[in-house]
């Protein structure tokens, strides 16, 4: 007991950096335990959770797509049934999309936005914790119902009638329809999260054209996500209607279409593209900019480019329906839309470029796996510009040819980056640094397995090998390739094995990272690695671009703030002026009773219709007891 | 890393209030999130329109009575919600409970019209994909009714409860009347799409 416990709204303004830091901790700090862990609201922990539950998705996805090189290594392969094979593609496309590749590119801007704009916690942060709860319930719904053999059947993109009532009997298409909900209520409110974050806590000073280009591209990927998620919401809500209570929404004998499907989900499927792409971009400028040690060439530039990319994405679907028989013209304005693509995508590359040839290079594993991004990135943005033009789609639709496309793209455009992103981010996460060594054998493997992998796919589907067959006969000319194919997977997962055993190793006993290893100029190394539950002690002031090159002796910080509620700044959208200092809700068990309460109302309602009212009874009350105040000091203003 | 101190932020409010409020930016970016999903069901409307051979599909237009009974309820609306948002704005507690009960009788008395607009539109969701989208959109637009009504009534009771009187509170008023506008305005084009389009 001091003197000062008795001060009503004590500030840091009365403390020493000691004693300052340990009533910061007190406020602040997530409490020991089970029930701390359960009802914690720390963005850092949430994001952690996040990143770690997504890499497991990750991991079980690989092991999926072993399976089926297992199977296609050979002509005639008896190791997998049909059945099983329909299920592992299915859950494979659906897995790597709806629980890894988005999510956990969200998950890496939950831990990193707060720090990187300056603030102490991610706005909202209960629904934070609820976004996560529900994606892990989303995400344990489709593997369990995958080891009971009820796994979805029908591709990642369950077009109709395949997955309508006539033809996809059971309750499989219903799983994959409902995790749908999970995954995309969870990623419309970090969505939300990230960009009140980004617009309203930014550190003071800290206006549009100061944004770190990550920030930058976790916003125009979360106004992405809450335009183009709607229209999976509604496409899978009526998939579920037409399946559970006999709506006519896609049955052509009673006024519906099956292209109806097809628009709807590509309206969103091919904005997800560029939700998975656009953080992966943010990491790259990032990555680039500190071990070139310069600002990325062209900021205005790189920022008009992501908003570009963000706007034509959603021009872009029809060219996922290019066989699907719609009108000439449409088609035509489709390839051009498809192909403009190019441009802002192609300016990004420049300009990184650019940035590396003024810069001073450093080769750590974060900058090689850029690098890999790069190559890979760009082969696969011309075989992208190539099944833009309809006629050369027309023939290598449903082949491996796209297969080797979209997993250049995605692989090259989103995993490389967000790999070298894990080497970057590390140290400030863990508080410890990844292996270089084995960082640079994993690289290694890695990037020639996967070309190894991938490449031969090409080749693959121009001979014809069509997607999704779980085996084919010795008389086609495939069997070599598919050998090779399927011992390349061999490289590639061996090089995936020596990441994962890496961080595992270098989280429990690699060496001790200082605050900024990397000597890297943004936010988040100002801080301690790892940081503390308050992130900082007191919020910096924010005067340019790279505020640690260019404050290297101190950094600049605002007083005033209390200290025994958990307290932040708001400052206005543009210019970022200090408008009030916020409180930041406190911990919480109700986000968990509430994710509970929707996830028993959405399996509830795969089947009966009726659960939607009785299933909400709980939930409204779950939701009462979130939003009902607790008294607390952050409830004063 | 060594700190300086430049910026005393001592004198700030400790609440931020309008747009220096987060849920008021969380409120608008739900509205864009929901805005999108309206705006896509009535573009699946019209295109289920665009391929039929006559629309409605097997059915008579639907019934006018009442569609523009709870349109006009919902505009009626309105006038009191705007005058809530005022209050709230001015902290003044006993209007602000006033208000909130009549916004919890304009929740209520919607949900009963919207009981018979149901069977107004001679067809069921089972029947084609007309009688499908129009449920849907009537369903969709129904839950928001719903949900903001339960968000009212909550309010409410906080606002008579020892946690009612605080400038948390006022803020929370106004964006819930924030939201009902929305709930409003997304049902008008909603009503000429299901009453007056079919008798285009």
């Amino acid at each position: 007991m001091t003197p000062l416990d008795n001060v009503a709204d004590l500030r840091d303004t009365d403390l020493n950096d000691v004693e300052l830091d340990r009533r910061l901790a007190s406020t602040w700090a997530t409490p020991k335990g089970v029930w701390g862990a359960l009802s914690t609201v720390d963005h850092k922990i949430i994001g952690r959770r996040y990143i770690i539950t997504a890499f497991v998705f990750l991991a079980l996805g690989g092991i999926l797509s072993l399976a089926m090189r297992l199977q296609l290594a050979q002509p005639e392969a008896r190791f997998i049934g049909p059945d099983r094979y329909n299920q592992i593609f299915t859950m494979h496309g659906t897995n790597m999309m709806f629980l890894f590749a988005v999510p956990v590119m969200e998950a890496m801007a939950v831990y990193l936005v707060p720090l990187m704009v300056g603030t102490r916690n991610i706005a909202f942060p209960r629904l934070n914790a609820f976004s996560y709860w529900m994606y892990l319930a989303g995400g344990l719904l489709l593997w369990i119902a995958f080891a009971i053999d009820t796994g979805p059947d029908v591709g990642w993109f369950a077009d109709v009638p395949l997955s309508g009532p006539q033809y996809a009997a059971g309750k499989r298409a219903d799983i994959w329809a409902q995790m749908i909900t999970f995954t995309e209520v969870s990623a419309l409110a970090v969505a939300v999260e990230l960009v009140v974050t980004v617009f309203k806590q930014r550190a003071p000073g800290m206006s549009l054209d100061q944004i770190p280009l990550f920030v930058w591209s976790m916003l125009v990927t979360s106004f992405l996500i809450i335009m183009a998620m709607p229209a999976i919401m509604i496409a899978s809500t009526a998939l579920i209607l037409d399946r559970l209570v006999g709506t006519q929404f896609f049955n052509p004998a009673e006024g519906g279409d099956v292209l109806l499907w097809q628009h709807l989900f590509w309206f969103f499927g091919h904005p997800e593209v560029y939700i998975i792409f656009l953080p992966a971009v943010g990491m790259v400028s990032t990555i680039v900019a500190t071990f070139t040690r310069r600002p990325v060439f062209g900021y205005l530039g790189m920022v008009m480019a992501l908003i570009a990319t963000g706007i034509l994405a959603f021009g872009l679907w029809v060219h996922h329906m290019f066989v699907a028989g719609l009108p000439r013209l449409g088609e035509s304005f489709f390839t051009a839309s498809s192909m403009a693509i190019a441009i802002p995508a192609g300016l990004q590359i420049f300009c990184w470029l650019a940035t590396i040839w003024a810069g001073r290079p450093v080769f750590k594993t974060p900058f090689l796996f850029v690098i890999g991004f790069m190559v890979i990135f760009v082969i696969g943005g011309m075989t992208g510009v190539m099944v833009a033009s309809v006629p050369f789609d027309t023939q290598v639709h449903d082949t491996y040819f796209v297969v080797a496309h979209f997993h250049y793209v995605l692989v090259g455009g989103a995993v490389f980056p967000l790999l070298g992103a894990i080497y970057y981010w590390f140290p400030k996460i863990t508080g410890r640094m990844m292996n270089e060594t084995i960082g640079r054998w994993a690289f290694g493997l890695i990037f020639t397995g996967f070309n190894l992998t991938f490449f031969p796919m090409h080749i693959l589907g121009l001979q014809g090998m069509p997607r999704r067959i779980y085996t084919y006969q010795p008389e086609m000319p495939w069997s070599g390739l598919n050998m090779f194919v399927s011992l390349s997977a061999v490289i590639l997962a061996a090089g995936f094995l020596l990441f994962f055993i890496d961080a595992i190793r270098s989280a429990l006993s690699g060496p001790v990272a200082p605050a900024n290893p990397w000597c890297a100029s943004t936010l988040e190394w100002a801080t301690s690695s790892p940081p503390p539950a308050y992130n900082f002690s007191r919020m910096p002031v924010v005067g340019s671009l790279e505020p640690l090159v260019d404050n290297s002796g101190a950094l600049p910080v605002a007083s005033g703030l209390f200290v025994d509620r958990r307290e932040l700044v708001v400052t206005s959208v543009v210019g970022a002026l200090p408008e009030a200092r916020e409180s930041s809700p406190g911990d919480s068990i109700w986000p968990l009773w509430s994710a509970l309460a929707t996830t028993v109302l959405l399996i509830w309602s795969i089947f009966t219709p009726w659960a939607v009212v009785w299933g909400s009874v709980p939930l409204a009350i779950a939701l009462t007891g979130w939003f009902w105040p607790k008294g607390t000091k952050e409830d004063d203003a | 890393m060594k700190q300086t101190i430049v910026l005393d932020l001592s004198k700030l409010p400790p609440h931020g209030l309008g747009t220096a409020s987060l849920t008021w930016w969380g409120t608008l970016a739900f509205m864009l999130i929901e805005g999108t999903g309206f705006a896509l069901a009535i573009a699946v409307y019209l295109y289920l329109m665009s391929l039929a051979p006559q629309w409605p599909l097997h059915a008579p237009a639907p019934d006018l009575l009442a569609g523009t009974v709870l349109t006009l309820l919902l505009i009626a609306s309105l006038f009191p919600n705007i005058l809530v948002a005022r209050w709230a704005k001015a902290q003044d507690l006993r209007k602000v409970r006033i208000g909130l009960i009549v916004m919890s009788l304009l929740g209520i008395a919607p949900l009963i019209v919207r009981v018979f607009e149901f069977p107004a539109m001679h067809i069921n969701w089972d029947q084609n994909a007309y009688g499908s989208i129009v449920w849907v959109m009537l369903g969709l637009h129904t839950t928001h009714i719903l949900t903001d009504l339960i968000d009212t009534l909550v309010l409410t009771a906080l606002m008579f409860s020892r946690h009612g009187d605080n400038p948390r509170r006022y803020g929370d008023i106004s964006d819930n009347a924030m939201y009902w506008n929305f709930v409003v305005a997304t049902w008008l084009p909603m009503y000429i799409c299901l009453y007056w389009v079919p008798r285009l």
